[in-house]
């Protein structure tokens, strides 16, 4: 946490997300959508992407940068969620073993990335595009051509004439509830009573943390710190209370997600307490210098295998997450996105391609979805046409993914342009 | 034996030996093998350009060009301000639109446009799309001597971008021609026909057919060859000029050029503009000999497929030649055109050629890339 408060420093760090803020504002203003449907959506949206987007803070710390291969993962993904279509398993029951399934797929595929990401260092962000366009050849050649063709299948879900996979499929058995909602619907809370328990933990875990802190005499937060942190906890319980009464029921009726939420809080923690391990330290020291850190003994290739290999586990099982929700599944697209959609989300709340957090991940989320909720119909109100707002979006994602290597490569160029000169210096 | 296979390259082969045996596939099974040869022909026409834009940027240093949607959007904007031009000459009276019933015999078309016509709004959506390649293609290198070293993560960014920024244009952007724009509402079509202006100009011009049988024949597009082997030609004669030559030892060794004073930043500027420009030619041609134009997302992932040929033709993400985009283009286009109706006839419906360009084409880019770092060091 930085000490110093200077207004000025943070608006230039944050520059990104407060752009995007006005943005979603903007967006939100003219879009004419009401604000509890926008909530709605925007709920909806965080418990289903979140979980795909922090698979992508391991790599960033171990200096792979974005991991555009998570879309293999995603795959692994949808491979588990087919198997258990395949045997009809149902409910929670069934998106459990479709993880238990897609993980061993993800780990294999996450070496193979891993290797390839190895053998093309420092081309890792082009060769994971590459890679998932190659992958969704073979995932293709498999499910469209092989099951049917050379392995005689079956069942619902393959297609009229007997050879390849539909592509849209109905997860979960024919007969049953299916898998849709599975994880959301286990349990459900009023969203202002979540914020009031959010709120109440914030102010809760601040005063902990202050004990604790304390007790261990190593350093204190300041003061000021603490008294924004107290601040900011009693707003948050106290804004819904506020909303609420001024009598707006639609608000009251939103639903969270809790489990699905909890899953996430879960790989949060994760991020966060991997990186007190001794590999988490690894992450972050070829993170800062890959050859240092294997002067000092660090297995280079090992701990960027295991980064990919985990955000790969992580994508698969964020991909089961995210059709859970959905309900239905795509067979042949709905992987495809996943990487670009996640990456644009993490660069938006503050990512870069060297550093990410897991507030990056989350404000990002945010964001992103704020953007593509209101899009379509601020292009509507703005131009007279929802397609405009649609193609803005696309461009933002691009764009957003463009200009944040960009910014990345030229610090890169810009360190190895004063580095040399240091070394002229040093010889005159 | 070992030296031949590693002279010819074990991608190269594989994709050789996959082509042979879909041609054999497709003779087994007693398809027209004449008409896969016409198909050939007329496609590597058709992609040659565009997988000849890879060759400046690769010998430059900047790798293969993933942002060639850059030069493609300059293309099919220079494409749609000349058909809207010829559409207001046509209104006005000041040129119409010259149809005939029967064509000269030099001239085979789709449609009844006089060849003069056609080859008027080819040659102005050439002549619009050029300055706006060459500044954009400006701006494009400039941005890339800003980030040496990350080129290719880059690259397909700017492309995607670029497509989806023009797809806001195509929407907004007030085109009066009924050809091109949809009948109701704002915003020009997905796609549309050109028989009736300039599809199939290059490809009619002096076609002729090579008769191999019975009421069997070869075609032949001459006028479209010629204009893929000229431009082969003019980029081999630019790659051996000076600048050229300061270009590729730029690209191959950048400290021993900058010691022996070539001025790398403005050569790769240069072969970019180049490049982009050839991207701009390529689509008007592309779109020529299609038949149709195609805006919005259509040309969102052309890139890959002109990397993946220049790459089987035998080029390398450093290095690359004229003779590499002739091979490659015939290699790789030729194996997805024949594919595709023998794919059908074994398993209507499956998509398998689809599935094949996806597995050979990303393949190809990614045993590319695992070479980037053993090369030329």
């Amino acid at each position: 946490m930085n000490n110093k408060f200077s207004l000025k420093g943070m608006l230039k760090q944050n520059v990104v997300v407060l752009l995007f803020l006005t943005l979603t504002v903007g967006g939100i203003m003219v879009s004419e959508l009401s604000f509890p449907h926008i909530m709605t959506e925007l709920v909806t949206r965080i418990g289903r992407n979140t979980f795909l987007v922090l698979s992508l803070i391991i790599p960033i710390i171990a200096g792979v940068g974005l991991n555009f291969g998570i879309v293999v993962g995603a795959m692994a993904g949808q491979i588990g969620l087919i198997f258990i279509t395949y045997y009809g398993i149902d409910g929670i029951g069934g998106l459990f073993v479709a993880a238990l399934v897609s993980t061993p797929l993800a780990l294999f595929f996450g070496y193979l990335t891993a290797k390839l990401y190895n053998n093309t260092k420092g081309q890792e962000m082009i060769a994971g595009l590459i890679v998932g366009f190659f992958a969704n050849g073979i995932y293709q050649f498999f499910f469209l051509f092989i099951i049917g063709a050379v392995i005689p299948v079956s069942h619902a879900m393959v297609k009229p004439d007997g050879v390849g996979l539909r592509n849209t499929i109905a997860m979960g058995s024919k007969y049953g509830e299916g898998i849709k909602y599975a994880i959301d619907n286990i349990i459900k809370m009023n969203l202002w009573q979540f914020i009031i328990l959010l709120g109440m933990f914030l102010i809760l875990h601040t005063i902990i943390m202050q004990y604790y802190i304390k007790k261990r005499a190593e350093q204190s937060i300041e003061k000021k710190t603490i008294i924004f942190r107290l601040i900011l906890g009693v707003l948050v319980i106290i804004t819904p209370i506020m909303v609420l009464s001024f009598g707006n029921y639609q608000l009251a009726t939103i639903k969270v997600p809790l489990v699905s939420l909890a899953l996430i809080a879960v790989l949060c923690l994760f991020n966060v307490l991997i990186m007190k391990t001794k590999l988490g330290q690894n992450f972050r020291a070829i993170g800062r210098s890959q050859h240092i850190a294997s002067v000092a003994g660090i297995n280079v290739d090992k701990t960027r295998m295991i980064a990919i290999i985990l955000s790969t586990v992580f994508a698969a099982w964020g991909q089961i997450i995210f059709l859970q929700n959905i309900g239905t599944m795509n067979t042949y697209g709905s992987h495809m996105q996943v990487g670009m959609f996640a990456i644009a989300s993490i660069l938006i709340g503050g990512a870069t391609v060297s550093n990410a957090n897991i507030w990056h991940a989350i404000i990002g989320v945010i964001l992103f979805q704020s953007v593509f909720i209101v899009s379509p119909t601020a292009g509507k109100a703005l131009f007279g046409d929802p397609q405009i707002g649609e193609f803005f979006r696309a461009f933002v994602v691009y764009g957003v993914i463009g200009v944040a290597l960009c910014l990345h490569a030229w610090k890169k160029v810009k360190k190895t342009i004063s580095k040399n000169e240091g070394e002229q210096e040093e010889i005159e | 034996m070992s030296r031949i296979i590693k002279a010819i390259g074990i991608p190269r082969l594989i994709i050789t030996a996959l082509f042979i045996a879909v041609l054999l596939t497709g003779f087994g099974l007693g398809m027209p093998m004449n008409m896969f040869a016409s198909d050939v022909v007329k496609r590597v026409g058709m992609y040659g350009l565009l997988t000849l834009a890879m060759v400046p940027s690769i010998q430059s240093g900047t790798g293969p060009n993933f942002a060639l949607p850059i030069g493609i959007m300059a293309g099919l904007l220079g494409m749609v301000i000349s058909l809207e031009i010829f559409y207001f000459l046509d209104l006005n009276g000041i040129y119409t639109v010259a149809t005939v019933e029967s064509q000269p015999w030099w001239y085979t078309s789709d449609g009844n446009i006089q060849f003069g016509y056609s080859m008027a709004i080819f040659a102005t959506a050439i002549l619009i799309a050029i300055p706006i390649a060459v500044l954009a293609g400006f701006g494009y290198g400039k941005l890339l001597n800003l980030i040496k070293g990350s080129e290719m993560s880059i690259a397909p960014y700017m492309g995607f971008s670029a497509v989806q920024f023009m797809c806001i244009v195509w929407i907004v952007a007030p085109f009066k021609n009924t050809g091109i724009k949809w009948p109701l509402g704002p915003g020009l079509r997905n796609t549309f026909i050109l028989d009736q202006t300039f599809g199939k100009s290059l490809n009619g011009f002096l076609m002729f057919n090579i008769k191999v049988g019975p009421h069997k024949f070869i075609e032949i597009p001459t006028g479209l060859l010629l204009f893929f082997f000229l431009s082969c030609y003019l980029v081999y004669l630019f790659t051996k000029s000076k600048r050229g030559t300061e270009i590729l030892a730029g690209g191959m060794n950048p400290k021993f050029a900058q010691a022996s004073g070539v001025n790398i930043d403005s050569g790769r500027v240069v072969a970019n503009i180049l490049s982009t420009v050839l991207g701009a030619v390529g689509i008007i041609v592309y779109s020529q000999s299609f038949g149709f134009a195609q805006l919005y997302g259509g040309p969102l992932m052309m890139a890959f497929p002109a990397v993946a040929a220049v790459l089987i033709g035998g080029a390398t993400a450093k290095r690359a030649q004229v003779s590499h985009v002739i091979i490659g283009t015939l290699l790789f286009q030729g194996l997805l055109t024949v594919a595709l109706p023998v794919a059908n006839e074994l398993l209507p419906g499956s998509n398998l050629s689809e599935i094949l360009r996806m597995i050979v084409q990303n393949g190809i880019i990614l045993y590319a890339l695992t070479k980037v770092n053993r090369e030329g060091q």
